[in-house]
């Protein structure tokens, strides 16, 4: 075939815009094949790494980590490149490792040029702590010991540091279990003590009836008081015997340091674990991550309570979107005189599905927190003013924000829904004596339902990835406690909450530790993820599911 | 149930009887009424609540735009205010007394309502001499300074104490303070009258300019030092002459840090002293105010933070000047000359008194043919300008809180207004063009709404962030437009059933992914990425297309039966692997292209040639913006393409056109109004977008179209300040303001978008 000729067909552009089409479609998985990898990896136990660097001045150091990424730039973009090698090597390798021992020396992450590195080597002995506090710790084992008494050392040192972390994290369960929730607990009741005085005053209770109420309050004080002496006490025991083993450990380059047990969460020989121990390994560290509270200013740990608001939030939307949105739906189609007015507040409602949802943000903060917040507050809680109860942004206001963000697609769906079912079936309904209503509520609004619930699971996957609004109306970076708990009224409307999609914001971009954090945001963003595919499929699955089950009953 | 009792010869029946049939009856038609006035009253009531988001961010918006308003409350005469003329009128902010200086060297605390006086001071001035000038520092430092006949000043502060005698009661008690004590300080040594004076208090240091009779300028630095041993207070006093040259001013400032020393004289010009150093003090600069014969300068004041003067003439004129560092080469450093920022509109009488307000950039003035007028600095606006009195106005206060003026009149008579000018910072001029703020060499679109500083000067300009918003969304449709729509055509035309129904979903499933999630990676992956392989960017634009035509010609050189053994549409399958080779080896190659052409760096190389690379740029902000919307655009021109008819395809195939032409001629011809649409939709999704452009830029608000450089939205700016600035300040609703453009240029932008659908739904449904 001759060029021109080739070309004049036109089959030149169709393969460019097949090409544009190949490219969205590698954009689309590479992405979620960036999240799933770096995701899922981040639990994987990497392999410790031991190597010398020399430094520029000709000293050498041992490190011990784990070899986090590798790059290859031009030597001319690495200043410090020119003092190790000659002007004739062009590019130039440089390997980021995680070193930890952020105690001893500052920094957990270093970037070290390949031609000042010897050899690695993956020394089995080698160990990886995961503490509660600075971060990792590699190095090697040396001895245990309890109440300065050594116990272990050598080989049955691993088994039995094992054991005693065993223990050791139990009596920390245990202490931070009184601290969250008993302490907490009575804290609560305080707290609750204090605003009846105060609503003494406020009310102008004055008397024999005054004296009688702050009697009784007293004595309530005082025996709350008694009880969080106990459980201090308590606290304290279980908290010395905790940290009565301290392991000590050598790091790379020779230092010994002196661990609490209670300090580590947990401890593995990466080089020497087999499959099995791997895996075991693995999936430790996922659900340690989902069932965990954070730690080191989130940088750490898990992301429990990210996803516990999470969850509570959509639903608490669900609640309240459900309703309106089909209720709104129902009238747009069946009752609203249908004209050019009704087309118009159709395409309206529509398209505030297209508005930007911060401005729902804005809106929410403006409307629902400071006013109608500030008016409850005035109303119903005068005795806390000037702390603000409903006043400031909390989960009621976030739920109902993305309530209204969200009444868009429900109504959209819903409509749709209501416009597919055959007028032959309402027809038949109504000459069969039915009223409007009886019509409605019998035979429509069942046939409707599968679209209805595709509306609901598709507003719950936009509002659980939503963020921008949230940021304004009551979603903070750490929730000192989750919004649903065993104190009365059990789900606190009024409390901040913590959100898988802020979390990944506030980690990747506010932590003072970006380096740390990154893997950490791999794996909530995976999470996230997963939740609204699993969400969207759903979505997909129930309408197919509903689709079939109605079939019969429409033709 | 009753009826069906059997009697011989009755008809039996199974049907409740007549009554229970109508009861039930009754009953349904019952619920049927409920229910339509629920389900009108619930849906109507959402439909309401929707429309409520405009109306309330439009109520919230509106106040901006307001002027301020005046009410008259109580006037009255205080003691003596008839007979002498007032030097300085002040208030302080719990609207409980007032202060007024007299001409000849009293003050005066006073009551506000009845104008009781609580309080007198005569001043220590010595017998025989007379008070000759009087100048003000800045109010809030509440410092005057009363220069004498002989060559000395009397340095006073009007301040007031707050008691507390029982709970719930507040007393505001007047405590006047003399500095250097109530003796006259020495200022000309040669003990010639001052016939001007300015004074300013400093953190350590308090200043003192004076022009004497003998035409002589002096400025004079005092400190307090207590003793060591003795404990005793001592006023250390050092005394400097500034070069003069003849005329004699009338108005003197000087500024909060002593640096700056303004003058207005008697032929209507400015002039302005360095005193940075004292000792070496210079004068640097003379303008001329007044254009007109016969008009003079009677009025001068700085405004908050003393950065600039307003000066008002005998022909009701105000002006706005400040200091604006000189740029031209020989200058040197920190060189500064006067300039005229603004005028403001002019009173009907000459301006008899300047009082700027106590923490924003406003004044308030009046005249002799008893004009008030409100106005601020920055957005130039005239707040109010009324007639308020019968007689001349000679003396104005305003409270530090902006909620009270005090007047008075030539007669003596002093009259107080409620004031409400709560947003004079904004005007339509001030938030959409350029606006001189102090201190800057000239005219500028500036965004910057907070600062440390009290005397600070907010620059709320819009413009900044709607170029932002604009710069993001072009880039990013940049991207997605092309993408998405060839290959909405490609999926919708070319492409198998089968391949379709696993390609749309594939990339629908993209518009319910998390914004966030793609803001993330943007920040934190792609950027770094870029950053390090710029040249991947260059390479693979021109790479990939070339690519894909080489493919596409060596295709056409395989024999035709091996072609015709692969389906059609599946050109985008067999190119699938060719992207992804072709990006990994622009990737592998992107260090040794950056060696051979760019010396190492490119980077570097762009620094070189005088373009700013930022780490997080539009660039970044564009694909994975593009990448956010390419789902949107993709799935509703796929549809807009798919559901042309296709009898007009088949037919233009019968007639002989090939695909490609089918495609060009008749369904983009067709499809257009479905893919404007879709592009439209897509537009409005990028600007109102947040979390992407609030993570992959660094969200500086600057005026250009870099595509190496950020920005800062619309969106993203609510998003960053909204939380932290106080409520129904101007600030807040300026921000509220920025989600009503949001609001209202998505709105439009969707409706346009719907209704060019509905119309081309129509249309097919006719063809």
């Amino acid at each position: 075939m001759k060029f021109r000729e080739w070309f004049k067909s036109g089959d030149p552009w169709i393969w460019l815009i097949g090409g544009a089409l190949s490219i969205s479609v590698i954009m689309v998985v590479g992405l979620l094949l960036l999240i799933a990898v770096r995701g899922f990896a981040h639990f994987w136990p990497a392999p410790l790494v031991e190597t010398t660097v020399t430094a520029t001045d000709g000293s050498e150091s041992v490190i011990l980590g784990e070899l986090v990424e590798s790059e290859t730039l031009p030597t001319d973009r690495i200043p410090e490149a020119g003092k190790i090698v000659d002007d004739e090597q062009l590019v130039i390798t440089r390997h980021l490792f995680k070193v930890g021992n952020r105690d001893i020396t500052g920094r957990d992450f270093v970037w070290h040029l390949e031609p000042a590195l010897a050899d690695f080597s993956y020394p089995v002995d080698a160990m990886m702590l995961e503490r509660r506090e600075w971060g990792n710790f590699y190095g090697y084992p040396l001895r245990l010991e309890e109440s300065g008494q050594t116990v272990a050392s050598g080989e049955a040192l691993w088994s039995e540091l094992q054991t005693r972390i065993d223990r050791a994290s139990e009596l920390h369960a245990r202490v931070t279990r009184i601290e969250r929730h008993e302490i907490g607990r009575i804290n609560s009741e305080l707290e609750a003590i204090r605003l009846e005085e105060r609503g003494l005053d406020h009310r102008g209770v004055t008397g024999a009836e005054r004296a009688s109420a702050m009697a009784d309050l007293a004595a309530r004080r005082s025996r709350l008081q008694e009880e969080y002496e106990n459980l201090r006490a308590e606290r304290n025991d279980l908290q010395e015997r905790a940290e009565r083993d301290v392991l000590y450990a050598r790091t790379a380059n020779g230092e010994e340091k002196a661990i609490a047990l209670d300090q580590i969460v947990m401890a593995s020989k990466n080089n020497s674990l087999g499959l099995a121990g791997k895996l075991g390994f693995y999936w430790h560290r996922i659900s340690g991550f989902l069932t965990g509270y954070p730690r080191e200013a989130n940088t750490e740990g898990g992301i429990f309570p990210a996803i516990f608001g999470t969850v509570v939030m959509v639903l608490i939307m669900s609640v309240l979107v459900t309703p309106f949105g089909v209720l709104a739906a129902i009238y747009l189609r069946e009752y609203a005189r249908q004209g050019p007015i009704l087309k118009m507040i159709r395409v309206s409602v529509y398209n505030l599905a297209g508005v930007p949802s911060i401005v729902f943000g804005v809106f929410g903060l403006g409307f629902f927190v400071y006013m109608l917040g500030g008016s409850i507050d005035a109303l119903f809680f005068p005795e806390r003013l000037p702390a603000p109860t409903f006043g400031t942004p909390g989960l009621f206001w976030a739920s109902l924000t993305l309530a209204l963000l969200t009444l868009p697609v429900v109504i959209v769906s819903t409509e749709e829904g209501l416009a597919r079912i055959p007028r032959t079936v309402r027809e038949g309904s109504l000459a069969l004596g039915a009223t409007k209503w009886e019509t409605l509520w019998k035979v429509v609004v069942p046939l409707s339902a599968p679209a209805m619930m595709t509306g609901l699971i598709l507003a719950v996957a936009r509002a659980a990835g939503e963020v921008a609004p949230l940021m304004l109306v009551g979603v903070v970076k750490l929730a000192p406690s989750l919004p649903v708990d065993g104190q009365f009224p059990y789900v606190h409307l009024e409390r901040k909450i913590m959100h898988l999609g802020f979390h990944i914001y506030d980690v990747g971009f506010q932590s003072p530790n970006v380096e740390a954090a990154r893997p950490l945001v791999y794996a909530t963003a995976l999470t996230l993820v997963v939740l609204i595919l699993i969400l969207n499929l759903t979505a997909i699955a129930i309408r197919n599911r509903l689709r079939e089950k109605y079939r019969s009953d429409s033709d | 149930m009753s009826s069906n009792v059997n009697t011989a010869g009755e008809r039996q029946s199974f049907l409740p009887d007549a009554d229970a049939m109508a009861r039930r009856r009754r009953r349904r038609y019952l619920a049927d009424g409920a229910a339509r006035w629920m389900v009108r009253a619930g849906g109507g009531g959402v439909v309401i609540a929707l429309a409520l988001i405009f109306v309330y961010l439009f109520s919230e918006v509106l106040p901006l735009f307001k002027g301020a308003s005046v009410e008259r409350q109580e006037s009255y005469v205080t003691a003596d205010s008839e007979a002498t003329a007032p030097a300085y009128l002040a208030l302080e902010r719990y609207g409980e007394i007032g202060m007024r200086y007299s001409r000849d060297g009293e003050l005066v605390y006073f009551k506000l309502g009845d104008g009781e006086v609580i309080r007198r001071i005569e001043l220590a001035v010595p017998e025989g001499v007379r008070v000759t000038s009087v100048g003000n520092g800045e109010p809030r430092a509440r410092t005057l300074a009363f220069g004498l006949s002989d060559g000395t000043a009397i340095i006073v502060k009007h301040n007031h104490e707050l008691e507390f005698p029982e709970a719930g009661v507040r007393n505001v008690v007047p405590d006047p303070v003399f500095p250097f004590g109530p003796e006259p300080v020495a200022v000309d040594d040669a003990g010639v009258a001052l016939t001007a004076i300015a004074v300013q208090a400093s953190r350590d240091d308090t200043g003192v300019a004076a022009q004497t009779a003998d035409g002589r300028m002096l400025f004079v630095r005092y400190r307090v030092s207590t003793g060591f041993l003795s404990g005793e207070r001592e006023v250390e006093r050092q005394s400097y002459d500034l070069p003069s040259f003849g005329t004699l001013v009338t108005h003197l400032q000087l500024s909060a840090n002593l640096w700056n020393l303004i003058a207005a004289d008697a032929s209507g010009s400015l002039i302005y002293w360095d005193v940075a150093r004292p000792a070496e003090a210079v004068m640097r600069d003379r303008r001329q105010v007044v254009d007109e014969q016969g008009e003079s300068i009677t009025s001068l004041q700085f405004l908050n933070g003393t950065f600039s003067a307003v000066v008002g003439t005998s022909a009701g004129n105000l002006s706005q000047w400040f200091l604006v560092r000189d740029k031209t080469e020989d200058a040197g450093d920190n060189i500064f000359y006067l300039a005229r920022a603004r005028n403001f509109e002019q009173h009907p009488g000459a301006i008899m008194a300047i009082q700027p307000e106590y923490t924003r950039k406003g004044f308030v003035a009046v005249d002799d043919a008893g004009h008030l007028g409100i106005h601020y600095g920055t957005s130039a606006r005239t707040l109010f300008l009324d007639r308020v009195s019968d007689h001349p106005l000679v003396g104005v206060a305003v409270s530090p809180v902006n909620e009270r003026i005090l007047v008075e009149d030539r007669e003596g008579t002093i009259t107080e207004f409620d004031l409400w000018n709560q947003h004079p910072e904004t005007s339509f001029r001030a938030l959409w063009s350029k606006v001189w703020y102090e201190g800057r060499s000239d005219p500028e679109y500036v965004w910057q709404a907070s600062s440390g500083s009290d005397s600070f000067e907010p620059k709320y300009s819009m413009v900044p962030l709607t170029v932002g918003t604009l710069k993001a969304a072009f880039f990013a449709m940049l991207f997605a437009m092309p993408l998405a729509i060839a290959g909405a055509i490609y999926t919708a035309y070319f492409m198998s059933p089968k391949l379709r129904g696993k390609v749309k979903p594939t990339i629908e499933v993209m518009e319910a992914l998390p914004t966030v999630i793609l803001g993330f990676l943007a920040g934190l992956w792609l950027a770094p990425f870029l950053e390090n392989h710029i040249p991947v960017v260059f390479t693979t634009l021109i790479g990939l297309p070339l690519s894909f035509l080489l493919i596409a010609w060596a295709w056409a050189q395989l024999p035709r039966g091996f072609r015709n053994r692969v389906p059609g549409g599946w050109e985008a399958v067999i190119l699938l692997p060719v992207v992804c080779l072709l990006v990994w080896g622009m990737v592998a190659l992107s260090p040794l292209i950056e060696i051979w052409f760019f010396d190492g760096s490119m980077r570097q190389w762009f620094t070189d040639m005088g373009i700013t690379y930022d780490q997080r740029n539009a660039l970044v902000v564009g694909i994975a913006m593009g990448f956010a919307v390419i789902p949107t655009i993709f799935s509703i021109a796929e549809d807009a393409v798919f559901t042309v008819p296709k009898h007009l395809t088949q037919g233009s195939l019968a007639l002989g056109a090939t695909p490609w032409q089918t495609v060009t001629r008749v369904i983009l011809l067709t499809a257009s109004p479905g893919i404007f649409s879709a592009v439209m939709i897509g537009f409005g999704r990028a600007v109102g977008e947040t979390m992407i452009v609030l993570m992959a830029t660094g969200n500086s608000p600057v005026v250009n179209f870099n595509i190496f450089e950020g920005m800062r939205t619309l969106s993203a700016n609510i998003a960053v300040e909204l939380p932290e600035t106080a409520v129904n300040s101007t600030h807040f609703r300026v921000l509220f303001l920025a989600g009503l453009v949001l609001f209202a240029m998505t709105f439009i932008v969707n409706t346009i978008a719907e209704i060019v659908r509905q119309r081309l739904r129509a249309r097919y449904s006719s063809l």
